[in-house]
């Protein structure tokens, strides 16, 4: 067996993988988070309770009406989807002439209320959710057993990051939210509806939340803080990848994903910190981030 | 003259008897966890549990009134002190009962003995509680870790299970539960080859899991809890850690931890508890209670919870005996020489340090094929005699222990 | 705010003196505080009080940051807790007097706040807010692993002690002076801090910092200072604490106390000088009472969170000052 710094190569590359599975998370994570701060300037701080809803959701739909996994993969997002439109619609959209620190401070108000209401019905202790028959079972990869379900993880979220980046980068719609993000008058000048586009985006940052605690469920705990614990992680993933950039979004969030894998493997204790440590040396040599323009 | 007697001697017994059973007064502070970690094993199911022991007490001593309240600490010490200070200094509170989270209830311990009042304790898990930090303030119900992991521990070196990896919380409660299961398991003629630190409330467990296929131990020995617990258990579960022949040995788990898991999922794991809800008449008749009080359904009692209703039963024994609740170290003393025992635990000893000694047992929960109605989730897999079941009095460095 | 009072040019930035009426306000409020707070334990409990004043101060050390240089820093519990764990260390551990340990856990808060601010200045608005959180967060679970923090158990037991050597703190009516003594200094010097040349610089940067930079200010470094400030500040709040409630924990280094001392202050009112005392001591109060069904307290505290900053952003001093100014 081929050993690495000590470490048999099998054990190494099996790290890695997951490590590309967590960096699933915190990719479709950051993603929304940038794409929600591109269009309205607001750090959505619920960012992470939405992503529990979409979990929440999933068992919810499972518990009570029958639905498994695959519709709840598209209906859950759509729910917490339509319920980001509504927080747009109801409390965000006052906030967008004032200072920004205001919608943080907003957004982190309403992660409390949701965490605060899903543990009074739910408790604490974790929801079970089972795998999707489907996708039991694993590969034998030879230096690990791989679950299928994890691989999935992997395919699925560089299909809909890219295919993010791709509608917002290379589209034409995505060139109008591009454009209305910089300059809105100018776009409603031309006729584009700009308000019915900042609250469809909100919407679709919140969707993209939800669908990656759709896929969170299965394997993760599913209970009301499971956002919390992951929201400032993804913070520190978007401050090091720069907040302008999708790509440095995406790209980040995978990275900072094998990075900690290998940290597990090396120097497990620091698993936790590794990732802010990263973003304080990055801060120093480059403060916009590694793809960030300017400030 | 037969009449004057006669009438002497009635107001002689009267007198007499009214002396004798005098109105005493008790408050009880339920401090448990209503809202995050614990809440399941423990918050209103304890409350419930101390409610119970208030009702079945005052129903055979009615000049004895018990007044039960609650609050939430949050597995927070400062809170927990806070809650302490106020119900002891400000609304006469006497003792208080439960305490999950070992943290919290050492802190608990310390402002008890400070305002010498009594501390019930039977949620939290440290056996320091009855160590080097005993008080003679406290009892400790239920369990502890050394218990757990002697129990635990020495069952599966004895059934098998003799390699052992660590899936260790990285934390004083993890150091130390993995420090005693691992001695146990060297003692009885096991091996630990390895083991891995993982912060609290850790979301993904696959590296840790994978480092312990690895290893290809026998045992994968949790010496964490709650979430985390579930956690490794369910991931375990798709990396196919049990289907590969290994098993999980839980060190901390609860039978709500269980039924949150499925038994699909929680299939084998073993673990020791003092207490189950369908162990005998005795615990079913009381569950039946409990679960009307706890008005929602699919919930079962823990171990801690039935352990607040002995631990308050028996106390309000001993302030019976002693004739007020006030002076918490006499009414103490008084627990430990009136013999325990009640419906639900049976017989127990209260030791000299507080050590509340039980029988203990070895559960095994059951294939979701074995389970016969909702909540069926145990077999039975040994028993071990309380004398056993316990650290030995000389071993704790008690103060309180002469010689 | 805004004074009826004539510029004042001293140097490059015009001091403008506040109004004789503001003065005179800030005067009755502050002795109004001071009587309260001497009347208050024949009322209340003494021991809520002398906690509430602890984050009162911990909320007017943050409030110096957002309401006057108008950094909102999302980390702040990093201070405070950290100070308080070496607060309690040093009492417990290695003996200090208690004026030694609260001085050691400032010092710490100083220390802490140099270091993270160097940091976190390189960015302004919401990432600076960002940052504070994400650096807050690492410290927190550096905290969770360092032995002598004593993870999850916290450090208990912190003894009291003799303050000076010969005055008894375990007196629960000497600890209170002491307590009161601790917050109404450290409030004053964040008064002073605001109400001077320095303050009026730090004022200027949030108004317009481009400005001030072409004024000649270095302005990295002010807001560097500030930072400091606030920090240590934050600190005394921290130290005071530990040895008050004799406890440090993890709760005073998680990132849900940082979010606490937010709500504080913007309840009470950002920027103005009696907001994060009124809103420390609500908060506190509303806590206390809502033990029993601990399980709302997050939601209230949430939906506190987005009424005041929908409806009531200048919180409840600000909302009161506005009504005497019609």
């Amino acid at each position: 067996m081929i050993t690495i710094f000590g470490v048999p190569s099998a054990a190494l590359f099996g790290q890695l993988l997951i490590g590309l599975i967590n960096g699933s998370f915190y990719a479709l994570l950051s993603l929304g988070l940038a794409v929600i701060f591109g269009m309205l300037n607001i750090i959505n701080f619920a960012h992470g309770a939405q992503y529990m809803l979409g979990a929440v959701a999933a068992f919810l739909l499972l518990q009570f009406t029958g639905i498994g996994y695959w519709p709840a993969l598209i209906i859950a997002p759509l729910i917490v989807g339509a319920f980001g439109i509504v927080i747009e619609r109801t409390f965000l959209q006052w906030l967008y002439k004032l200072d920004h620190l205001y919608g943080l401070l907003l957004t982190f108000g309403l992660a409390l209320i949701i965490e605060g209401v899903a543990r009074n019905y739910l408790g604490s202790a974790g929801l079970p959710y089972a795998l999707p028959e489907s996708l039991r079972g694993g590969q034998n990869l030879g230096f690990m057993f791989l679950p299928n379900y994890r691989a999935w993880v992997i395919v699925v979220s560089l299909v809909i990051c890219f295919g993010t980046w791709y509608a917002i980068e290379r589209t034409r719609l995505g060139a109008y939210l591009r454009a209305a993000t910089e300059n809105p008058t100018l776009v409603r000048a031309f006729g584009i509806n700009v308000p019915v586009m900042i609250t469809l985006t909100y919407g679709f940052g919140v969707a993209l939340a939800a669908f990656a605690g759709v896929m969170a469920a299965p394997i993760y705990n599913v209970s009301p803080q499971m956002g919390a614990e992951l929201i400032i992680v993804v913070f520190a993933v978007v401050v090091i990848g720069g907040m302008g950039s999708i790509l440095g979004a995406i790209v980040t969030g995978f990275g900072l994903g094998i990075v900690e894998g290998l940290t597990k493997v090396f120097f497990p204790e620091a698993s936790n910190t590794v990732i802010f440590v990263i973003m304080a040396i990055v801060l120093l040599v480059r403060p916009a981030g590694l793809f960030g323009r300017g400030t | 003259m037969k009449k004057a007697i006669g009438l002497a001697a009635l107001a002689a017994l009267l007198l007499g008897g009214t002396a004798s059973a005098q109105q005493i007064n008790v408050k009880i502070g339920v401090l448990t966890d209503m809202s995050s970690l614990y809440a399941d094993d423990t918050g209103i199911g304890s409350v419930i549990g101390a409610k119970l022991a208030a009702e079945d007490f005052m129903k055979t001593n009615p000049n004895v009134k018990v007044e039960v309240v609650s609050a939430d600490h949050q597995n927070k010490a400062d809170n927990g002190v806070n809650i302490a200070n106020q119900w002891y200094d400000r609304d006469g509170v006497d003792a208080i009962a439960d305490v999950p989270n070992s943290g919290v209830a050492l802190a608990i311990a310390e402002v008890t003995k400070t305002k010498n009042k009594a501390f019930l304790a039977s949620g939290p898990a440290s056996s320091d509680l009855t160590g080097p930090k005993c008080s003679p303030n406290t009892i400790h119900w239920t369990y502890d870790t050394w218990m757990l992991a002697n129990g635990t521990g020495k069952a599966m070196v004895k059934t098998g299970g003799d390699t052992w990896f660590f899936l260790t919380s990285d934390y004083a409660f993890g150091h130390a539960l993995e420090r005693d299961t691992a001695a146990v398991v060297e003692k009885s003629g096991g091996k630990v080859l390895g083991k891995v630190r993982h912060p609290i409330n850790t979301n993904d467990f696959s590296s840790f899991l994978l480092q312990a296929q690895a290893s290809k131990a026998k045992v994968i020995g949790l010496a964490n809890a709650g979430g985390d617990t579930i956690n490794a258990i369910k991931q375990g579960a798709e990396f196919g850690i049990v289907a590969g022949g290994q098993k999980f040995a839980g060190m901390l788990i609860f039978a709500p931890d269980v039924l949150a898991l499925g038994l699909k999922t929680a299939q084998g794991l073993t673990f020791t508890e003092t207490w189950y809800w369908d162990l005998n008449e005795g615990t079913r008749a009381w569950t039946k209670r409990w679960d009307k009080e706890r008005n929602s359904p699919g919930k079962v009692p823990s171990m801690n919870m039935a352990g607040v209703y002995s631990a308050t039963l028996h106390y309000l024994k001993a302030v019976a005996a002693v004739g007020s609740a006030k002076d918490g170290k006499a009414v103490v003393d008084k627990m430990k020489q009136l013999p325990a025992e009640d419906t639900i635990y049976g017989k127990s000893v209260v030791r000299e340090d507080g050590r509340v000694l039980h029988p203990a047992y070895l559960f095994e929960a059951k294939k979701p094929e074995e389970s016969k109605y909702p909540g069926d989730l145990y077999h039975l897999r040994a028993t071990i005699p309380m004398e056993e079941a316990f650290r030995p009095l000389k071993d704790g460095n008690c103060p309180l222990v002469k010689g | 705010m805004q004074a009826t009072s004539s510029p004042v040019a001293a140097g490059p930035v015009t001091v403008r003196q506040p109004s004789l009426l503001q003065r005179q306000g800030e005067l009755i409020g502050f002795v109004v505080m001071v009587v309260a707070l001497i009347i208050a334990p024949f009322f209340t409990y003494p021991l809520f009080l002398m906690q509430a004043m602890c984050f009162a101060l911990f909320a007017c050390a943050f409030n110096l940051l957002i309401g006057y240089v108008g950094l909102l820093s999302f980390g702040h519990a990093l201070y405070f807790g950290w100070a308080s764990y070496l607060s309690a260390h040093a009492a417990k551990v290695w003996g200090f007097n208690p004026e030694f340990a609260i001085l050691t856990g400032t010092l710490t808060a100083a220390v802490c706040g140099f270091l993270a601010g160097s940091l976190a200045i390189r960015r302004q608005g919401i990432y600076f807010a960002m940052i504070t959180l994400a650096l807050a967060q690492m410290m927190y679970f550096v905290a969770l692993r360092m032995k002598f923090t004593g993870g999850e158990d916290g450090i208990q037991a912190v003894p009291r002690g003799y303050l000076f050597g010969f005055i008894n703190l375990n007196n629960e009516t000497t600890m209170y002076v002491f307590v009161m003594v601790v917050f109404l200094a450290g409030f004053l010097l964040i008064y002073r801090i605001i109400h001077s040349p320095f303050g009026e610089v730090l004022k200027a940067i949030r108004e317009n910092e481009p400005r001030a930079i072409s004024l000649g200010y270095k302005t990295d470094r002010y807001k560097l200072i500030a930072f400091v400030l606030s920090a240590t500040l934050a600190g005394v709040a921290g130290s005071t604490k530990a040895i008050t409630l004799q406890i440090a924990s993890l709760t005073d280094v998680n990132w849900p106390m940082s979010g606490e001392v937010v709500l504080m202050t913007l309840v009470g009112g950002l920027g103005t000088i009696f907001g994060p005392v009124v809103g420390a001591f609500v908060i506190l109060a509303m806590q206390f009472k809502l033990s029993s069904v601990g399980e709302w307290v997050l939601v209230i505290q949430g939906v506190i969170f987005v009424t005041v900053v929908l409806l009531f952003r200048r919180g409840i001093v600000g909302e009161i000052a506005a009504l005497f100014r019609r």
